[in-house]
């Protein structure tokens, strides 16, 4: 027996390492894909308390999420793509135009 | 039946008067402007005129209410007049003195850029003294004591363009103000213990209150209180350094204002407040040692002046001196008989002066003047007569009342006589010199004065004329209607006949006087003989300084040496209120107020915060570098904070 | 120490391993691999839980379509190995340390607080059969509104990544 609150602490250090990984990472395609590891920190948290709660709307929500996610994923490296070829670099420090 | 008198049209006309001179004045021609403001001031007394005529047929005291002013709690005040045998008095005094000198001014300012403007604050003048004399709450009576010192520094200022003449407006209304600040205190007790301002209400309720005589009451401070507030407005010891300076104005001026009416003002309100002083013998005493103080010291320092109108200011200020001591001693009817009889004979002898200057193209220095008789005799006679009058001597107006205050005085306490008496002697001496310097002897007027050039330093005519000449028609004429009423207005006093009309006012609080005066009345006739002697005495000395032994003064200023000097120099007051208020206040002011607090705390905080603003925006303006990784942290920590908050929250309970 | 414990031990020894090693990695194909691990693990922790189908989902979509996506950007735009530069001071002064506290205190509360119970494995079977009925039932709105949400995605990558209008073509000699 797996107590929750395993899932649970397993679930915010992946989210925290995403986080972290947003920080320190300077490649634009690897600070996604931190946001990624985020977003499957969250749904393992979802699927925890569905199965804890007894209600499959938690895994339904999953599915929601990895759509969104794949969608979101699709977008932005396209966004990605068209940075790349104006500025010519993949290093988020220098896409600074937007500064004071 | 009480007919309506309509007594709101004796202030409202004058003031009608200003506005449209004061509004329309400088386009009209200077016939215009004469026209406009003799019309509305005569108007004005012949209405007191007929206020007069159908005085029997009215109930007294007479009450026209005029509007709702203020109404608040159970406090009320309204624009509401009223009429007694004082107030009526001061009215004919008022209009018919300020009619005269309107029409005097007619002459005397025409060659004046101003002239629309003079007759325009002299109406407003007008005014504000009616509404004084006419009002029937102390609060309404402020306002025309207020607008009077108002229109006295528009006045005194008229020639705005000169120094002195700005400075000399700036103390009469900044002392003045001292004096309305103790007056304010007084009605500010008055409305707090007897929750009114109006006469009839807050003399009923101090009529039954017994006098202090065991001590210092409420009374008494009221009493005091409002003496501070006629110091100021009649230029008494310690508040009448402005009246000499006053003299800058021009010399209608100084005749209405300062001589006639305004600084009577002072003796109407305490007059009026006879119910309050009777019943403070505390206050009483105070007002009659501030008169009699003031009476002498002014009159010592009249002696060695040589500006012609600085004497005659001087002499005001003595005689309002007397004035106060006849209200000190309780003898109010008496005060208000000598106010009458001096804005008579005061009001001649600045016009008179006037005319004086106005013959010598603008020099007021008595030392270049000098038998001036053959060349103005009109003047020379007017003047004498108001010589004569001021001095003491019957049947002329200024002996009955001067010789009534001296005997109430004499009733009271010999040392008031006494002083008096001495004052009166100069009195004579001092007015004597003056005719005599002006009049007799070698006319000096011709020498080239120190500067160079034979232009008088007071600017106020250049005719361009060698020969002193006689003033016009329109200035003569006021000369001799107030010449003639200086010689029989004092008439009236025989036999106690302006006593008894004042009776109603002031009640016959003299009962004592009356019953004691069977009996003494041979002491009233010696009395009467010993001032009249006195005053003869100090025409003859001056006769004899001026006229057959020209050099004596000379010597005797000589021998007396600095103590000379220092009644020369007023007694040094000037220079001691300087030093001791106005370089403390002034300097304070710099300092403190403008340096420290507006500069450095006012400015400097708002200067700082802006600055601060700045700072603060300069800082946070880094936070926007548009570099992703700082915004997300920025996220992250926020989010952090949030989280932990929750949490303690959450773990708390 | 009940197998299932031990292996949801295992699972989540991977999961961290690949998310620490996804941190510690330099060169952006190593990181995506990483994550594919992670992801691995997370579909083995999802079955442990009932979970069918999610785990299915999670498979072929996260780490074989997404995943796949991402590693042939990677390849498109030849990142290499991600140089040093001056990033953000704050980032690693107050995001780093606050992601951290905000770890270590949910993790505290949770350990310490949750009165929450065991959750037996298989807890919640997941299966297609039961799931359909849900999404296309209650959640159909959604399920529709998602599937509006990736076409949409599908227009706007086709117009992002595609090559800017070049210069007109000349006109072909002889025309």
């Amino acid at each position: 027996m797996v107590p929750l609150s395993y899932y649970l602490v397993l679930s915010g250090i992946l989210f925290a390492c995403g986080v972290v990984g947003f920080l320190i990472k300077r490649n634009i395609i690897t600070i996604f894909m931190s946001i990624e590891l985020m977003l499957n920190g969250v749904n393992l948290s979802f699927v925890a308390f569905a199965a804890h709660w007894h209600a499959l709307a938690g895994q339904v929500f999953v599915f929601f999420v990895m759509v969104v996610a794949a969608a979101e994923a699709t977008v932005g490296l396209a966004i990605i793509i068209a940075v790349y070829r104006t500025r010519e670099t993949l290093n988020v420090d220098q896409v600074n135009l937007l500064k004071l | 039946m009480t007919p309506t008198l309509n007594l709101w049209l004796i202030p409202v006309l004058p003031l009608a008067g200003a506005a449209i001179n004061g509004f329309f004045g400088k386009k009209s021609s200077r016939t215009a402007v004469s026209t406009i403001a003799l019309v509305f001031c005569g108007a004005a007394f012949a209405w007191a005129l007929r206020v007069a005529w159908h005085f029997s047929s009215v109930d007294l005291p007479y009450q026209e209410y005029l509007a709702h002013w203020i109404r608040s709690g159970s406090f009320t005040a309204d624009f509401a007049f009223y009429l007694d045998q004082l107030s009526l008095v001061m009215l004919l005094v008022v209009t018919g003195v300020g009619f005269l000198i309107h029409v005097y001014s007619v002459g005397y300012m025409w060659d004046d850029p101003g002239y629309y403007r003079f007759f325009s604050y002299l109406n407003l003048f007008m005014f504000f003294m009616l509404t004084l004399v006419l009002a029937n709450n102390y609060l309404l009576m402020f306002i025309g004591w207020e607008g009077v010192g108002l229109a006295s520094y528009l006045l005194i200022g008229f020639w705005f363009t000169k120094d002195s003449a700005a400075s000399a407006g700036k103390k009469a209304f900044i002392v003045n103000r001292i004096g309305d600040f103790g007056f304010l205190i007084g009605l500010f007790l008055l409305i707090q213990h007897f929750g009114s301002l109006n006469f009839v209400d807050v003399f009923e309720k101090i009529r039954p209150i017994a006098p202090e005589t065991a001590g210092a009451g409420l009374l008494t401070a009221i009493g005091i209180l409002l003496m501070v507030g006629a110091c100021g407005k009649s230029a008494q010891i310690p508040l009448y350094v402005w009246l000499p300076d006053a003299m800058e104005g021009p010399t209608p001026v100084s005749a209405l204002i300062h001589a006639a009416t305004m600084v009577t003002a002072g003796v109407y309100m305490v007059a009026r407040s006879h119910v309050i002083f009777e019943r403070a013998p505390g206050a009483l005493t105070v007002v009659a040692i501030i008169g009699t103080l003031t009476a002498l010291f002014a009159a010592t320092i009249g002696i060695t002046q040589t500006d012609i109108k600085k004497v005659l200011a001087y002499s005001t200020v003595s005689q309002l001196g007397y004035m106060f001591m006849a209200c000190g001693v309780g003898a109010f009817s008496a005060g208000i008989f000598h106010l009458m009889t001096h804005a008579f004979f005061k009001g001649l002898l600045f016009l008179a002066a006037g005319s004086v200057i106005h013959a010598v193209g603008g020099e007021q220095d008595m030392r270049k003047m000098g038998g001036l008789r053959t060349y103005i005799p009109w003047t020379f006679l007017t003047m004498g007569i108001a010589t004569l009058a001021i001095a003491g001597i019957p049947p002329f107006a200024g002996f009955w009342s001067k010789d009534e205050i001296l005997w109430k005085a004499y009733q009271a306490n010999w040392i008031y006589w006494l002083i008096g008496l001495v004052t009166a002697f100069i009195t004579s001496f001092y007015m004597f010199r003056l005719l005599f310097m002006t009049f007799f002897g070698d006319y000096y007027g011709h020498q080239v004065d120190a500067h160079g050039h034979a232009r008088p330093a007071h600017g106020h005519d250049d005719h361009g004329h060698g020969e002193p000449h006689e003033s016009p028609a329109v200035m003569l004429v006021p000369l001799m209607i107030l010449a003639l009423l200086s010689v029989v207005g004092g008439l009236v006093g025989i036999g106690n006949g302006f006593e008894h009309f004042l009776a109603p006012v002031f009640g016959t609080g003299e009962a004592a006087s009356a019953a004691g005066e069977g009996a003494s009345h041979g002491m009233e006739l010696l009395l009467m003989f010993v001032s009249v002697l006195v005053a003869a005495s100090g025409a003859v000395l001056a006769w004899v300084l001026y006229v057959s032994k020209p050099y004596l003064p000379q010597k005797i200023a000589d021998t007396l040496g600095s103590f000379y000097s220092a009644v020369l120099n007023k007694y040094y007051v000037d220079e001691l209120y300087a030093a001791l208020f106005v370089k403390p206040l002034v300097d304070g002011s710099t300092n403190i107020l403008w340096q420290g607090v507006d500069r450095k705390v006012i400015d400097d905080s708002i200067n700082d915060a802006a600055d601060g603003a700045l700072h603060v925006s300069d800082n946070v303006r880094h936070m926007q570098s548009g570099n992703l990784r700082s915004y997300a942290g920025w996220i992250a920590a926020g989010s952090a904070v949030v989280i932990a908050y929750m949490i303690w929250l959450g773990v708390g309970r | 120490m009940s197998v299932h414990l031990v292996l949801f031990l295992a699972f989540a020894a991977v999961a961290l391993a690949g998310a620490i090693n996804l941190l510690a990695q330099t060169h952006p194909i190593n990181s995506a691999l990483s994550l594919i691990a992670v992801m691995a693990a997370l579909a083995g922790e999802y079955l442990l839980l009932g979970a069918e189908f999610v785990a299915a989902l999670q498979v072929i979509v996260y780490a074989g379509a997404v995943m796949v996506l991402f590693v042939f950007v990677i390849m498109l735009l030849n990142a290499g190995v991600e140089e040093r530069t001056k990033g953000s001071r704050v980032a690693i002064l107050f995001g780093v340390p606050g992601t951290l506290l905000g770890g270590v205190l949910i993790a505290w509360v949770l350990l310490r607080h949750s009165g929450t119970g065991d959750v037996p494995a298989g807890a919640l079977p997941g299966a297609p059969a039961t799931i359909g009925p849900l999404l296309f039932h209650e959640f159909l709105l959604p399920f529709e509104i998602t599937s509006i949400l990736i076409l949409i995605a599908i227009m706007g990558a086709v117009v992002l990544a595609s090559k800017p209008p070049s210069a007109p073509v000349p006109p072909r000699e002889g025309n």
